[in-house]
Order: structure tokens, then C-alpha cells, then sequence
């Protein structure tokens, strides 16, 4: 018998694309970079020590419960690194090493683990993670604060903070270049729009996340901005710098496109990222939060299923009797 | 494997080959085999089968394979049947195969000559069933309403074939006969050709109304031609020729032209062969030449690991032994290199969407294999219409998690109707 020639059996097609969960999770990685990147530059190596323990914690939370519930190991599709990598943008430079081993406990086995693993998670992870942290201990995750060490040479006030508190008067500190380039005090990896969006684009045009969403979203915040801004140009802020600071950058790119939390039809991305802009606003301006982003999220993630009921009908549906 | 493309925003385009030129496309004669067999349709069981081990036949022979003489086999070579065995169907099922050892040279055989020469439906049904091409007269001449649109496919179904552009090019005169049989055998109204726009020349010269189809799969699939050229969208569970739509291969007409004129029923197919390097070879063989004796021929070497395929790399069915035989609808014997071959994974589906963009028949593909995983066949059927699939394979084709989608759609479809079968019998 062992000397017999045997063939492979499987079912059609004998194709494919070559597309693979590890090849997406390594283009997030990379379309991440320049921002990373950028965090480390201003931030330097406390920076640099959050995302390697983010990341590496993130793998071993996945790695010890893929032991625990006996299945078998997944760390190797770069998902729970890419979990770990997102979450470590969002946390400031200054983040002690406990918070990111309970933030991505949270992340990995709350967020994503008890749901089955990967594609299971009805939220997105990092988000769950940053929305633990930022209810548990909230003075670490406020900029202002953990940051107060540090001076890169520009207005070093958290800018939906200065905003929020101190009305449109403190935007005369901001230049919207400034804010492109990184010039603003914020998550690791979350400053750098210039980089963000370079990242971004690269997915989306390497089709691992879709424009719909990412449109439809900045879309959102702006036009809900806008309003906003002409009813009381003192108090809120206008659409641009929403589009710019805090969250919404990665958000729109990174956050808000994960794949399991988010629709796959037309309209319903549509309605799914513009509805995301418009709850992140409305928390950031009228809501008790000063970055609307992850609340927002989160509560359209609830809404995914849902959303994805509005679908186009199947070929040869309901034309029976036309 | 026909790589993603940098860029991944549009849908993927999978071109079909066109023939251009004719002298690439020579095709090889594959010498006569020493033993062919027959594969018989599913239905048959064994203890209804009055063939036995010893009867002589000879080519061309009708051979009664029931009692009530319904059932029949074309014999495709001059010799001894020397069994009747069985092999494991598509679905899992036993079916039966005929084994006949060839004894030198082809005697013909002279019953279609004498009765059955005229073009009517009866004896398209009594003889044809065989032909190269695979033409389904059973469903061209037995539904009701009966089916009065008839498409002749200029494209081959799968990928990496060009079987039927072949003969638009360089059997133009007997496809232009054969349409004719075709006409009075069906008595369809209207008739329409598909090919792609290079052949259209070669197309409109047989009189008959040419579409030009852009050769992109899955344009060419029945469903779409149906919905694309007719404005007929098929109902899911529907087949076209319930539409009153049917499809024949432009090689089994031409087999039609050769049969009515030779007197003799065709045991020749064409077949592409596709090497692990991916270029076809275009031959004719002898209906059930087993495949060990083509790659034979051709000196293609296998090894342990590799796969075969008989069809194309997206419909195609791979076979577990090479003594498999050539059958009439076999189009292609795809040979994979064992570095090649897809295997599916047990991974979730990660909701990426790429399915259900992919999809031509607009199925929700994400809901739908998260059901079928799970064995809800029922659900699946009545909210997240697995019966609307045309079976195009795209799904597995672009699925990131790389799940065997298109093997969850088809388990689902065969258990959903053992379901219903089942409901009916015990109404």
C-alpha cells in the first residue's frame, strides 16, 4: 500500500485566488505602518514598548485559549496581531504595561474568543478593549493627562478636549496641515491623518476593506459636523477638524471596516459607516464623551446583522409571476 | 492558480481562451485503447442490468441495458464485456460501469443505419444519448410546456476549453448541417448561437441569429445566457429548459452532422488536455479510454499527491483513480501539480464579502454558508436562497478564509432535496 500512487480528491473549483486571511491581516500590518511609524518617531520608545507588548500579548491570549478550548492554533493568521496592533494605536505612549495585558485580554477573549474566534465577534475587538479601558481607568486614557510630559514643539492639547471645553476659540491653535501631518496630541497611532489615510487607500484599493464604508463614514462626520458648526460656530467645531483629530481617521479606515462587524452588501455599508459619522459627532458634541468614535462604532457594529438584511434580491427571485 | 490582481477592488475576471488560430488548435489522435469503459447513469442498479460478462459487442452497437429496453448504451469498441463493476457516483452514490476489452479492429455496428436514420424525436432519444458533446435530448424533447428556444453554446462552459469554438472555426459546413437535424429533431422556433465576438463571422455564416458573449466566466453558464440574451430570469429550483430554454454543445451538433452521414453514432470526443504547466492540448479520444492511457500518450507523468480533474478548474469533478474513464460530457482532463492544488480550510467565514460581490446570482453567500455549516438546510432553501446558485464556483474561488463553499452549496442542495423527497413520500 505505501507504494501506491494516490490522488488528491476535492471539490471544485480546482482555482483560487490565492487570497488568505494571513495575506489580509499582513496588508492591515502594513497599511498601518506609516502611522505606527510616526507614533514611535514623536513618542520614541514607550511608544514603541506598547505596541510590541500590544501585539505580543494579543498572541498569546489567542495562543493560550486556542490550547484552552482545544482548537487549533490561529495566532498564525496575523488576525489577533492585527487586534493587538490596533489596539496599541489607540492607547497613549504613556499606557502601563498592565493596561495593555488586561486591554487585550479584553480584546482577544472578549472580544473575540468567546464568540467562536475569528469572523464570530459581533464587535470589534480593539474597540471593545479601548471601551473597557476607557470606562475602567479613565485618567489613562485621557490625553491630556497621560501626555502631560511630554512637549513635541506643538499645542499640546488633546483636540476634541480643547474643543469641547474650551469652545471654537482654541482652533486658532490648530492649522488643519498641522493636524494632517501629526501636529496634535492623541492615541500612538491614531495623529498621523496623512499616514492614515495613505493606509487606507492602500487597502482599499488592494480590496481588503471597501470604500463604501470608509466614504460613507468620513461622509457622516462631516455633513453632521457641518450642522453642527453653522447652528453655533462658537461651541462646535467645524467638519474638517472632526475629520482630523481623535479617532476618526483610523476609525474610518481601520476600525469601523473589520470584517466580521461590518456589512457586506451596498446599501447597507452605506448607511452602516454614514450612521457611524453620525453618532460619532453627535457623542463628541452633545454626548458626555470627548471622542465619540468607539461608542459610535460599537453601536453600529450591534446593528450589522440587521443592516445586512437589506440585500439585493437573488436572480430569478419574485419574477415568477411578473 | 490564476493569481488575485494587485489591485482588488473590481470583481475577478476569468477569461475564457478564444481560438484564434486554427493551427495551434491541431488535435491529437489518442490510439485505440485496450479496454474502455462505460459509466451508466446513476439510476440503473445492478440487478435490472441483463448486459452480462462474455457478451460480444461490437462499435456503435445499442446495447439493451434493462429489460424494458428504455435504458441503452452506446458500445464504444469491438470486443467482450468483461464486467460490470462499480464506482462511487458525485453525490457518493453507487453507480454502474460496463468494462468492455477491445479485440482489434472496429466492426460496425449497422442498427442506427437501418431505423434509425430518420430526424425524429424518437430516435434522438433511442440513439443519442451518447453522443460526443453531450447532448440532453431527454430534457430538450420531454418538458411540457416543451422547450422552444434552443441556444447552441459557441463557449465551453469551464475555463481553459475551447472544444466548441474549435469546431465554429474548422467545422463550420457540418455545424451548418447539423443545425438543420437539430431543427427537425426538437422542432424548436427559434434557435440562437453563442460565441465570442472573434467567431461571430464563422457564427453568422450558419443563418442562424449570433450573440456575441463576452467570454468572461461565468457569462456563459445556461442562468445567465437565459437572463443576459432572453430577458428570462430562471425562478430558483428552476431549470431553463422549464423556461422553455434549452442548451446543446456546438460539438454535438457537429456530431448529429456526422452521425446522419457516416450512419454511424459518433464514439469519438474531443478532449482538452491541460498539463500541470496549464497549457491545453487539444486531443480525440475514444469514448472510455481510461485517462492513465491519454496522459500515456501525451508522456504526462503523475505523481503521488497530484489531482486530476475531469472538467475545468472551476466545475470540474476530480477523479480518485486514473482509470477513470472519458465520458461524453467529459470536456477536459486537468492535470494539478501537487504544489497547485487547493484545499479548503476549516476556518470560519470572516464576513470579508468578497462572496457575495463575487456572486452573479446575487445570493447572500456569508448568511448562507454560515447555515450550511451548521446543517440547516431547510432555512438555508427558504430564506438565504441556496436554490437560486447556478453553481458557478466563484464563491470558493475568492473566499479569503478559503472555506469550500462551493462543496457546502452542493451538499446542501443534495440534502435539501433528500429532505423533500422524503416530506413527499410521506405526504
Amino acid at each position: 500500500m505505501h507504494n501506491q500512487k494516490l490522488l488528491v480528491s476535492s471539490h471544485a473549483p480546482y482555482w483560487h485566488n490565492g487570497s488568505s486571511i494571513s495575506g489580509k491581516s499582513y496588508s492591515f500590518m502594513l497599511a498601518a505602518l506609516p502611522a505606527v511609524i510616526m507614533g514611535i518617531y514623536q513618542y520614541g520608545l514607550p511608544a514603541l514598548g506598547v505596541l510590541a507588548l500590544s501585539i505580543s500579548c494579543a498572541m498569546i491570549w489567542e495562543l493560550l485559549m486556542d490550547l484552552a478550548m482545544r482548537r487549533p492554533v490561529s495566532i498564525g493568521d496575523g488576525n489577533a496581531a492585527v487586534i493587538g496592533l490596533l489596539f496599541a494605536m489607540l492607547l497613549p505612549a504613556t499606557a502601563p504595561w498592565w493596561l495593555v495585558v488586561a486591554g487585550t485580554f479584553v480584546a482577544i477573549i472578549i472580544g473575540k474568543q468567546i464568540y467562536g474566534g475569528i469572523g464570530c465577534n459581533p464587535f470589534n475587538p480593539s474597540l471593545v478593549a479601548i471601551a473597557i479601558i476607557m470606562l475602567s481607568w479613565k485618567s489613562f486614557m485621557d490625553f491630556n493627562e497621560a501626555l502631560v510630559n511630554y512637549d513635541l514643539g506643538f499645542y499640546m492639547v488633546y483636540p476634541l478636549s480643547a474643543v469641547k471645553h474650551m469652545g471654537t476659540s482654541v482652533l486658532s491653535n490648530f492649522s488643519m496641515t498641522g493636524l494632517l501631518l501629526g501636529q496634535q496630541a492623541g492615541g500612538i497611532g491614531t495623529t498621523f491623518g496623512l499616514g492614515l489615510i495613505i493606509g487606507g487607500l492602500y487597502l482599499i484599493l488592494r480590496g481588503h476593506i471597501r470604500w463604501e464604508i470608509s466614504l460613507s463614514f468620513l461622509l457622516g462626520v462631516f455633513v453632521t459636523a457641518y450642522f453642527f458648526n453653522i447652528a453655533d460656530p462658537d461651541k462646535y467645531a467645524p467638519p474638517l477638524f472632526h475629520i482630523l483629530t481623535g479617532y476618526s481617521l483610523i476609525a474610518a479606515f481601520f476600525l469601523l471596516t473589520e470584517d466580521s462587524s461590518s456589512p457586506v452588501n451596498f446599501v447597507p455599508m452605506l448607511i452602516y459607516g454614514a450612521v457611524a459619522g453620525f453618532l460619532t459627532v453627535l457623542i463628541r458634541n452633545i454626548g458626555a464623551f470627548v471622542d465619540g468614535a468607539v461608542f459610535a462604532i460599537l453601536l453600529v457594529n450591534v446593528s450589522n446583522p440587521l443592516l445586512d438584511k437589506i440585500r439585493p434580491k437573488a436572480m430569478g427571485k419574485g419574477t415568477e409571476h411578473a | 492558480m490564476i493569481k488575485r490582481p494587485f489591485f482588488g477592488l473590481a470583481r475577478p475576471s476569468l477569461k475564457h481562451p478564444v481560438v484564434v488560430n486554427r493551427e495551434q488548435d491541431s488535435v491529437e489522435e489518442i490510439p485505440l485503447p485496450q479496454k474502455v469503459t462505460l459509466f451508466l447513469s446513476p439510476h440503473i442498479k445492478i440487478d435490472d442490468i441483463i448486459l452480462r460478462a462474455g457478451d460480444k459487442v461490437i462499435t456503435g452497437q445499442r446495447l439493451k441495458l434493462t429489460g424494458d429496453g428504455k435504458d441503452y448504451l452506446i458500445s464504444t469498441a469491438t470486443g467482450t464485456i468483461t464486467g460490470i463493476s462499480e464506482y462511487t457516483g458525485y453525490l457518493g452514490q453507487t453507480c454502474q460501469a460496463v468494462s468492455i476489452e477491445a479485440a482489434g479492429d472496429d466492426q460496425w455496428d449497422d442498427e442506427f443505419n437501418e431505423r434509425g436514420k430518420t430526424t425524429s424525436p424518437e430516435n434522438a432519444l433511442e440513439f443519442f444519448n451518447y453522443l460526443p458533446g453531450n447532448p440532453d435530448f431527454q430534457s430538450l424533447l420531454s418538458f411540457q410546456p416543451p422547450v422552444n428556444t434552443i441556444i447552441i453554446n459557441g463557449i465551453d462552459k469551464d475555463l481553459l476549453i475551447a472544444t466548441n469554438q474549435l469546431v465554429f472555426k474548422t467545422e463550420t459546413e457540418s455545424l451548418i448541417e447539423g443545425i438543420e437535424h437539430l431543427k427537425k429533431i426538437t422542432r424548436a422556433s427559434s434557435l440562437f448561437i453563442t460565441v465570442p465576438s472573434d467567431l461571430t463571422a464563422e457564427a453568422e455564416k450558419t443563418g442562424v441569429p449570433v450573440h456575441a458573449v463576452n467570454p468572461v466566466y461565468p457569462n456563459i453558464l445556461p442562468e445567465i445566457i437565459t437572463k443576459n440574451i432572453l430577458g428570462r430570469a430562471v425562478p430558483p429550483g428552476k431549470r431553463c429548459e422549464e423556461m422553455g430554454v434549452g442548451f446543446i454543445n456546438a460539438e454535438a451538433v457537429v456530431s448529429l452532422t456526422r452521425a446522419f452521414a457516416e450512419g454511424k453514432i459518433p464514439v469519438d470526443k474531443i478532449v482538452t488536455v491541460i498539463n500541470k504547466d496549464y497549457i491545453p492540448v487539444n486531443i480525440r479520444a475514444r469514448i472510455g479510454t481510461p485517462v492513465k492511457d491519454i496522459l500515456k500518450a501525451l508522456n504526462i507523468e503523475t505523481e503521488h499527491g497530484d489531482q486530476i480533474v475531469l472538467g475545468g478548474p472551476m466545475t470540474g469533478t476530480a477523479i480518485y483513480s486514473e482509470d477513470m474513464p472519458v465520458s461524453p460530457d467529459t470536456d477536459a482532463i486537468m492535470v494539478l501539480d501537487k504544489k497547485r492544488i487547493v484545499l479548503g480550510s476549516g476556518s470560519h467565514c470572516i464576513n470579508c464579502g468578497e462572496c457575495v460581490r463575487a456572486c452573479p446570482a446575487r445570493v447572500p453567500v456569508n448568511m448562507l454558508v454560515r447555515l450550511l455549516e451548521n446543517g440547516l438546510y431547510e432555512e438555508a432553501a427558504e430564506q438565504y436562497d441556496l436554490l437560486s446558485c447556478i453553481e458557478c464556483g466563484l464563491c470558493s474561488y475568492v473566499c479569503v478564509a478559503r472555506i469550500p463553499v462551493f462543496h457546502y452549496i452542493m451538499l446542501g442542495k443534495y440534502e435539501f432535496s433528500r429532505i423533500q423527497s422524503a416530506e413527499e413520500s410521506n405526504a
